[in-house]
C-alpha cells in the first residue's frame, strides 16, 4: 500500500509551480464555456504560447466555471503577485490577441475586458463555488493547494465522528436539494441506525430545466464532493458511498470517476484513509434520464438496478435504504458545503445567511436577465438584489414580471415580492420553494399560463406512472391548460384545474406529484387575470 | 295542474335506451296522464319544440347533426338529462375515438373492407359529416343530471322521471348510477 | 384464537374501534367492518400504494395518508367520509376512467368489476375530464388468457401476485407516466412467454376486465382475488381457510 498523500508538501510544490511563470492564463473549460467554443480558444492560446516560445513565461490552466456563462468563453490573465484581468467572449483570435497584447506588450484589451467590480462578481459570496475559475479540476494537486482535503485530515486525525456531526449541527446547514431538511438531523439518523452496513448516496440527479449547480460542482470541483462524502461517511459510520449522476452529465461522470481513482491512489479514499482506521469506497452510478430518480426512494431503486419509481415512506431510507440497509441521501451541493464547514467551523457558516437558512446558495440564473450564469449568494439575499444588481436587470428596457424558483416543483414570484429574502421559509410562504437552485427570470411579455403549461408538460412527461393522481392528473391539468392557453377555456375549466391541483398535491405518492401543481397554483394566485383574459366567451346555454 | 312537457332525443346511440324506456310498460299510461311527450323518436314530431321541461338525451355526439340538435335541445329545455352510457360516457359510440381520423375509419369500413364497389357515402344535407371525436353530451352542452346504464333499466328510468315530475333531479346515488 | 398482540384504541369517523399494533389502517378498518374504498390493495400481496383511492385523514392533520400503508397508532382519529376525501376519491376515479378505454357495456367483467363497483360506491355518475382514448393493442396470444390494456388501471396486482406468490415474475410495468403499460416478459407477446406457468393467478386478482379467460363474453368473467388471501394464509400459517372465511 502506497503512502498517503502529504497535503502540505503538495501545497508547497503547487505554490512553487504557481510562481514559476510570470503569467498565468486561466481559461474556463466548463460545459457552458465549452459549448461557446472554449476548447478551440484554449488550444489556440496554448499553440500561440508554444509558437512564441513563451512556455517559461506563461502557463495556460483550464479551470472550472467562472460564473458569467452568458459571456463565455471566459479567460483570466494573472500576473505574478500583481494585477489580474478577465476577458469575455474569447474566440481563438481574441485569445491570441490577448496573449500578445496583454502578456507580451503588457497592454490590456479594454474592448474585451469585463469589469470584475460589477455586482455580478462583487455581490457574490462564494463558498461552494470558491474554486470555480481557480483550480484545474483534473488535478488533485490543484484542489489540495487550495486547502483541499485539509478538512478530512483534520476530522480523521483530531475529531471524533460525533464532533464532526456536532459541527454540522452548529452550522445549521439544510439540504440543498430543495426541501431544506436539516442536514445534521439526517446524519444523526444514519449515525444512530443499527448495523454494520450503511450507505451514503450523493444525489447528483439534477433535473430542473435550466439548473446546473450540481453539474458544475461535480465537473469543476469533484474532489470537494468526494471530501464532503468522506466527512459524511466518517461522521455517520458508513463505509460505502454512491454518487448518482444523471446520464446527461458525461463530463461529470468522467471527472468523478477519475477523481475517485486518483483519490484512492493517494489514500484519500479506499482502505485505511490517510493511515487511519477509516475505510470508504465510493462509486459512481449513472441514471437513465428520469427526473423522478431525483426522488430519494426512486433513486435508490435505480441504484439497485430496478425500475426507478418511488416507494412509500416510511420506512425512510435511513431505516431501510439500499438493499434494505440504512442509507442517507444528500444533495451534491449540500455535500460540497461540508469541507468548508469543518475547515472554518460551524459558527462561521452559521454567520452567513439568515438564522434559519444559514450559509450560501448557488443559483442558475436564467431567462430574461442581462447576466445569465451561475451565482452564489448568502441565504436571505433579496430577490431584487439578485435580479437587479447581480443579474443586471431585465434587458431591452422591458419590465420584470416574475421569478420562477424550484423548477417544475416551484412557483412564480411576482414583482411585488421582489424584496423578499431568498430563504427556505420565505419562498415557501409565497407558494414557491427554494428547490435545487433554478432561478428563471421572466419579463413583462411572458404569458404566465404558458409558463404553467410548460412546467405541467414537464411534470406530465416525467411522472413515473405509479400513482393515479400524478400519472393521470398531470395529463388532465395539462389538457386544461392547453385548452385555456388556446383561448378555448371556460370558467368551469379553471374550477376543474384548481380542484385537480388540490387532488394531485394532496393525494400523490411522492414529491414530484405533490409539487407538480405549484407552478399552476402560484400563477393562479398572482396572475389570475391572465387566465381570465384567455377564456372564451360563453354562450348563454353553454 | 299544468302538464309537464317531456322530450326524449336520440343522438349517436343504438336506441336501446328508448327500448328500455318502453319497458316501463303500463307506467307509460300513468306518465301520459301527467305529462306530454312533446318530442321523441317514438313520437312523430319533426321540430324540437320550445319550452320543454326536461329532455332525456340518448346517445353521444358523433356527427354534426347530433351537435346541432344537442345545442337546440339545450336552448329549449330547462333540464337536460344524459340518458344512458353513450350520452354519459361516449360508450360504444366513442370506441372509434382511439382510431383517430374518422375519414380513415370510413375508408376502411366502406372502401377497403367490402369485396367490391366500396364507396364512402357522401350525401350533403342527408348524411351528416362525422365529428373528429365522439363526445359525451356534457362535453358539448351543459347537462343537469346523468342517468348511466347500457341501457338504464326501466325502473331506473321510471325513478328518474318520477323525480323530474316532482321537480327534483333524478337520484344519483347507489345503483342508480351504475355504468354498463 | 386469542390475539396476544398489543391492541390500541382508534376511531373511524368518530366511531370507536380496536386496532392491533403493526396492522395497517386499512386492515384495521376491515377487521372492524368499516369500509375504506381501495383498489390496488389485495390481502396476501405486498403493499403498492399507487391507486390512492384509500387515502384518509388523520385527526386534524391536513396531510393525506394511504390507509393501506399507514400503521395504526394509539388514539388515532381516522377520517374516511369527509367532504374533501369524497371529492378526491371521485376525482381519482374519474381520472382512471378517463385515461383508459373503460367501456362497461362491452366488457367481460361488466357487473363483476371492482372499478365499476367503486364508481357506484363513490357516487361517480359521469367523468368531468376529457377522455384520453388511448390506442392500446390487446394481447390475445396466450392460449388460455387475454390481456386488454384498455381496461388496465395499473394496480399491479398481477405483477405482484406473479412475482410474490407464483414466483414467475412474468408481468412488469414498462414505460412511464401516461404511457405506462403492463408487459409480459421483455415486452414479448404473452403467448410466447417461457416463464408463464399458466397458473392464472394474475387473472384471478385483476380488479377489472383487463385480464380474463379466453372466450368469455360480456359480463361472463368472474375474478377470484380472495384466492390469494387463502394462498397467503396457507403458506404463512399452514392452514387452509374455507372460502367463506376468507372474505
Amino acid at each position: 500500500m502506497a503512502a498517503p498523500i502529504d497535503l502540505h508538501e503538495v501545497t508547497e510544490r503547487e505554490r512553487e509551480e504557481r510562481f514559476r511563470t510570470r503569467w498565468r492564463v486561466k481559461a474556463c473549460a466548463s460545459t457552458a464555456c465549452q459549448s461557446a467554443g472554449a476548447g478551440q480558444t484554449i488550444k489556440a492560446i496554448e499553440d500561440a504560447v508554444e509558437a512564441e516560445d513563451m512556455m517559461l513565461e506563461v502557463q495556460v490552466i483550464p479551470t472550472g466555471c467562472m460564473g458569467l456563462c452568458s459571456a463565455g468563453p471566459l479567460v483570466r490573465v494573472l500576473r505574478r503577485g500583481g494585477d489580474k484581468a478577465m476577458y469575455q467572449k474569447v474566440t481563438p483570435e481574441t485569445g491570441i490577441k490577448i496573449l500578445k497584447s496583454h502578456v507580451l506588450d503588457e497592454e490590456t484589451l479594454p474592448e474585451h475586458e469585463i469589469d470584475t467590480e460589477i455586482p455580478f462578481f462583487s455581490s457574490q459570496e462564494r463558498v461552494v463555488l470558491a474554486n470555480g475559475g481557480v483550480i484545474n479540476p483534473d488535478r488533485i494537486e490543484s484542489y489540495v493547494a487550495h486547502g483541499g482535503y485539509l478538512a478530512l485530515e483534520k476530522a480523521l486525525k483530531t475529531m471524533k465522528p460525533k464532533h464532526v456531526l456536532e459541527e454540522i449541527r452548529t452550522s445549521g446547514l439544510r439540504g440543498r436539494g430543495g426541501a431544506g431538511y436539516p442536514t445534521a438531523s439526517k446524519w444523526s439518523l444514519l449515525a444512530a441506525a443499527p448495523g454494520e452496513t450503511k450507505y451514503i448516496v450523493a444525489n447528483g440527479d439534477e433535473g430542473d430545466p435550466g439548473a446546473y449547480m450540481d453539474r458544475t460542482i461535480m465537473e469543476d470541483d469533484p474532489h470537494r464532493l468526494l471530501e464532503g462524502i468522506a466527512l459524511a461517511a466518517y461522521a455517520t459510520g458508513a463505509n460505502q458511498a454512491y454518487i448518482y449522476v444523471r446520464a446527461e452529465y458525461p463530463r461529470a461522470i468522467e471527472r468523478l470517476d477519475r477523481a475517485i481513482r486518483v483519490a484512492r491512489r493517494n489514500r484519500l479514499l479506499g482502505r485505511k484513509i490517510l493511515d487511519t482506521k477509516f475505510d470508504l469506497s465510493v462509486e459512481v452510478r449513472i441514471g437513465a434520464g428520469a427526473f423522478v430518480c431525483g426522488e430519494e426512494t426512486a433513486l435508490l431503486a435505480s441504484i439497485e438496478g430496478r425500475r426507478g419509481i418511488p416507494r412509500l415512506r416510511p420506512p425512510y431510507p435511513t431505516e431501510k435504504g439500499l438493499w434494505g440497509e440504512p442509507t442517507m441521501i444528500n444533495n451534491v451541493e449540500t455535500l460540497a458545503n461540508i469541507a468548508p464547514i469543518i475547515n472554518n467551523g460551524g459558527e462561521w457558516f452559521a454567520s452567513l445567511g439568515t438564522p434559519k437558512s444559514t450559509g450560501t446558495k448557488v443559483f442558475a440564473l436564467a431567462g430574461d436577465i442581462t447576466h445569465t450564469g451561475l451565482i452564489e449568494v448568502p441565504m436571505g439575499t433579496k430577490l431584487r438584489d439578485i435580479v437587479e444588481d447581480i443579474g443586471g436587470g431585465v434587458p431591452d428596457g422591458k419590465g420584470f414580471k416574475a421569478a420562477q424558483t424550484g423548477g417544475p416543483s416551484g412557483g412564480c414570484i411576482p414583482a411585488k415580492f421582489l424584496d423578499t429574502p431568498v430563504d427556505y421559509d420565505s419562498l415557501r410562504e409565497l407558494g414557491s420553494i427554494m428547490g435545487s437552485g433554478g432561478l428563471i427570470i421572466m419579463n413583462e411579455e411572458v404569458r404566465m399560463p404558458d409558463v404553467a403549461k410548460y412546467f405541467m408538460e414537464f411534470s406530465m412527461d416525467e411522472s413515473c406512472g405509479k400513482c393515479t393522481p400524478c400519472r393521470a392528473g398531470t395529463v388532465q391539468m395539462h389538457n386544461l391548460l392547453q385548452r385555456i392557453t388556446d383561448g378555448d377555456g371556460t370558467k368551469q375549466d379553471i374550477r376543474d384545474l384548481e380542484h385537480l391541483c388540490s387532488v394531485v398535491r394532496d393525494a400523490s405518492l411522492c414529491g414530484l406529484g405533490q409539487a407538480a401543481p405549484n407552478p399552476v397554483m402560484s400563477t393562479l394566485q398572482y396572475f389570475r387575470s391572465e387566465y381570465s383574459a384567455l377564456l372564451r366567451e360563453e354562450v348563454a346555454h353553454g | 295542474m299544468t302538464r309537464a312537457r317531456i322530450a326524449t332525443a336520440w343522438l349517436g346511440g343504438c336506441s336501446g335506451c328508448h327500448m328500455s324506456l318502453l319497458d316501463m310498460d303500463e307506467w307509460l299510461f300513468e306518465l301520459a296522464q301527467v305529462a306530454d311527450i312533446v318530442y321523441s323518436p317514438i313520437a312523430d314530431v319533426k321540430i324540437f319544440p320550445e319550452d320543454v321541461d326536461a329532455t332525456l338525451v340518448e346517445g353521444a355526439i358523433a356527427n354534426e347533426d347530433n351537435l346541432e340538435l344537442a345545442l337546440e335541445i339545450r336552448a329549449k329545455s330547462r333540464l337536460v338529462i344524459s340518458f344512458g352510457d353513450c350520452a354519459v360516457t361516449g360508450n360504444v359510440t366513442a370506441m372509434r375515438n382511439p382510431l383517430g381520423d374518422p375519414q380513415q375509419i370510413l375508408q376502411s369500413v366502406y372502401v377497403d373492407a367490402p369485396d367490391r364497389d366500396g364507396q364512402i357515402p357522401v350525401e350533403p344535407g342527408i348524411v351528416p359529416p362525422l365529428l373528429p371525436q365522439v363526445l359525451p353530451v356534457h362535453k358539448a352542452i351543459r347537462v343537469d343530471a346523468f342517468l348511466p346504464g347500457c341501457p338504464p333499466p326501466a325502473d331506473r328510468i321510471q325513478a328518474a322521471l318520477e323525480a323530474l315530475l316532482e321537480g327534483a333531479l333524478p337520484p344519483n346515488r347507489g345503483e342508480a348510477i351504475r355504468f354498463g | 384464537m386469542v390475539d396476544r398482540r398489543q391492541t390500541v384504541a382508534v376511531t373511524f369517523d368518530g366511531v370507536d374501534a380496536e386496532g392491533v399494533v403493526g396492522e395497517s389502517v386499512l386492515e384495521c378498518a376491515r377487521r372492524n367492518g368499516v369500509t375504506i374504498p381501495s383498489l390496488c390493495f389485495l390481502e396476501g400481496l405486498s403493499v403498492w400504494g399507487g391507486c390512492r383511492i384509500c387515502v384518509v385523514e388523520v385527526a386534524e392533520d391536513h396531510r393525506l395518508r394511504p390507509a393501506c400503508a399507514t400503521q395504526v397508532v394509539p388514539d388515532m382519529e381516522i377520517k374516511i367520509e369527509t367532504p374533501r376525501l369524497r371529492a378526491y376519491r371521485k376525482s381519482i376515479l374519474e381520472l382512471l376512467f378517463a385515461e383508459g378505454n373503460h367501456v362497461c357495456a362491452v366488457c367481460v367483467s361488466n357487473g363483476k368489476c371492482e372499478l365499476q363497483d367503486m364508481a357506484v360506491h363513490c357516487g361517480m355518475d359521469h367523468v368531468r375530464y376529457d377522455y384520453r382514448s388511448p390506442l392500446r393493442e390487446i394481447d390475445a396470444s396466450h392460449p388460455k388468457y387475454v390481456f386488454d390494456p384498455n381496461r388496465c388501471i395499473l394496480c399491479t396486482r398481477c405483477v405482484r401476485v406473479c412475482d410474490e406468490i407464483e414466483g414467475a415474475h412474468v408481468w412488469d410495468v414498462s414505460y412511464r407516466g401516461e404511457q405506462a403499460l403492463l408487459v409480459t416478459e421483455m415486452n414479448k407477446p404473452w403467448g410466447e412467454s417461457l416463464s408463464c406457468t399458466w397458473c392464472g393467478k394474475c387473472v384471478a386478482v385483476c380488479p377489472t376486465g383487463s385480464l380474463a379467460y379466453q372466450g368469455r363474453a360480456i359480463g361472463e368473467m368472474e375474478h377470484d382475488p380472495v384466492m390469494i388471501k387463502r394462498l397467503a394464509v396457507a403458506r404463512s400459517r399452514n392452514e387452509w381457510l374455507y372460502p367463506e372465511e376468507s372474505k
